[in-house]
């Protein structure tokens, strides 16, 4: 694996535009491709879960995070490390939960959706739901079962885009011997 | 009038079209490439099926690109002359999708409807390994398509296809009208 041992811990950087239009093609195409939005929703947790369990070998490898002792640290790094290397974006952390298990992620600039708007008979399609799979994958590698979910877009007419997470429970099986 | 004009949903008609100053990480791009190539592939039966498949969804990005970039960097003006859409492809388009000109632009030596943009290393290939068993695939059809569209939309209907030679190669063949006419714009 020649290339990995070449990647810096600075990541390379782009033109949003270009991806935020990819994203477009790539949602345009599963709205031709699925006759309804649920199933283009599912389609795009999917895809986006497949690059969350990717995405978060390439993340513990540039960022020296180590590992999260509970949720609040993990929603920090979440907010404050992942979403500004990989979107170039900081969202707030609100809401939490007493218990401390659930908190909101608010996106102030949602590159995914730049110069997008949902025609009328789309109404019921998330569309960033790639989002909530890349983050639940990416959880899930590192033992953390937890439910995104989309509460709030700004494509919707909502104020502000709201992403809800909810840790459910810590995955104990399968540790690799020699971890923790 | 439409709705969405009225309703005002959506600001998108208000927003302006200066370059963003937002940058994502080539690692968020790559990785959601690679799920579209993934999922196209599942989705047809042959290689040259799933170039095209790819083509398509670069069309897409094509054809919305193409008024952002003549309002924002030709002050609205299009282009006229082959020659011009096609450094406008290779300087301004290659620029704000992928950071820098293209490496090369010629022209066939043997027929003048046919061009080529030349790419050492195409940011569409970066993480891209293309197994052997599909050794002619190149996921750069994507860029093709961004360029087809562009062309097309520009008023130069053209095809344009990848290859791997001097590294990734986009052949770009004009439509017979589009020499021709080019030719009689000279001939003024």
């Amino acid at each position: 694996m020649s290339r990995q041992a070449s990647r810096g811990t600075e990541s390379k950087k782009m033109s949003s535009e270009l991806f935020t239009l990819t994203y477009g093609a790539l949602v345009t195409q599963l709205c031709k491709d699925y006759e309804n939005d649920d199933d283009v929703n599912k389609q795009l947790d999917k895809m986006g879960y497949n690059i969350g369990v990717r995405l978060i070998e390439d993340f513990l490898a540039r960022s020296n995070v180590g590992r999260c002792h509970d949720f609040r640290e993990t929603a920090d790094v979440i907010a404050k490390v992942a979403f500004k290397m990989y979107l170039g974006i900081t969202p707030s952390i609100t809401n939490w939960s007493p218990a401390g298990d659930e908190f909101s992620l608010i996106l102030e600039n949602n590159p995914l959706v730049d110069f997008v708007e949902l025609p009328d008979n789309h109404s019921t399609l998330i569309y960033s739901n790639l989002l909530c799979g890349v983050l639940r994958g990416a959880l899930e590698m590192v033992q953390m079962a937890v439910d995104v979910k989309f509460l709030q877009d700004t494509l919707k007419g909502d104020g502000v885009t709201e992403i809800r997470m909810k840790f459910i429970r810590r995955i104990e099986d399968n540790l690799p011997a020699g971890e923790e | 009038m439409d709705a969405r004009f009225t309703r005002g949903k959506s600001a998108i008609l208000e927003r302006s079209l200066t370059r963003p100053k937002t940058e994502v990480s080539l690692g968020a791009f790559t990785l959601l490439f690679s799920e579209i190539v993934q999922y196209c592939q599942n989705r047809v039966y042959s290689v040259s099926e799933l170039q095209s498949k790819l083509s398509e969804l670069g069309q897409q990005v094509g054809a919305r690109i193409l008024d952002v970039l003549v309002m924002r960097e030709k002050n609205g003006k299009r282009e006229t002359k082959v020659i011009n859409v096609l450094l406008f492809i290779k300087v301004t388009v290659w620029k704000s999708l992928f950071g820098k000109e293209a490496d090369k632009l010629e022209q066939a030596n043997d027929d003048d409807k046919t061009y080529y943009i030349i790419e050492k290393e195409p940011l569409i290939n970066t993480y891209i390994s293309v197994p052997k068993e599909n050794s002619t695939l190149n996921c750069a059809s994507f860029t093709a398509g961004i360029v087809e569209a562009i062309l097309t939309y520009s008023g130069f209907p053209a095809k344009v296809t990848a290859h791997w030679h001097k590294g990734t190669t986009l052949m770009i063949k004009f439509d017979e009208a589009v020499i021709a006419r080019d030719k009689a714009l000279d001939g003024r």
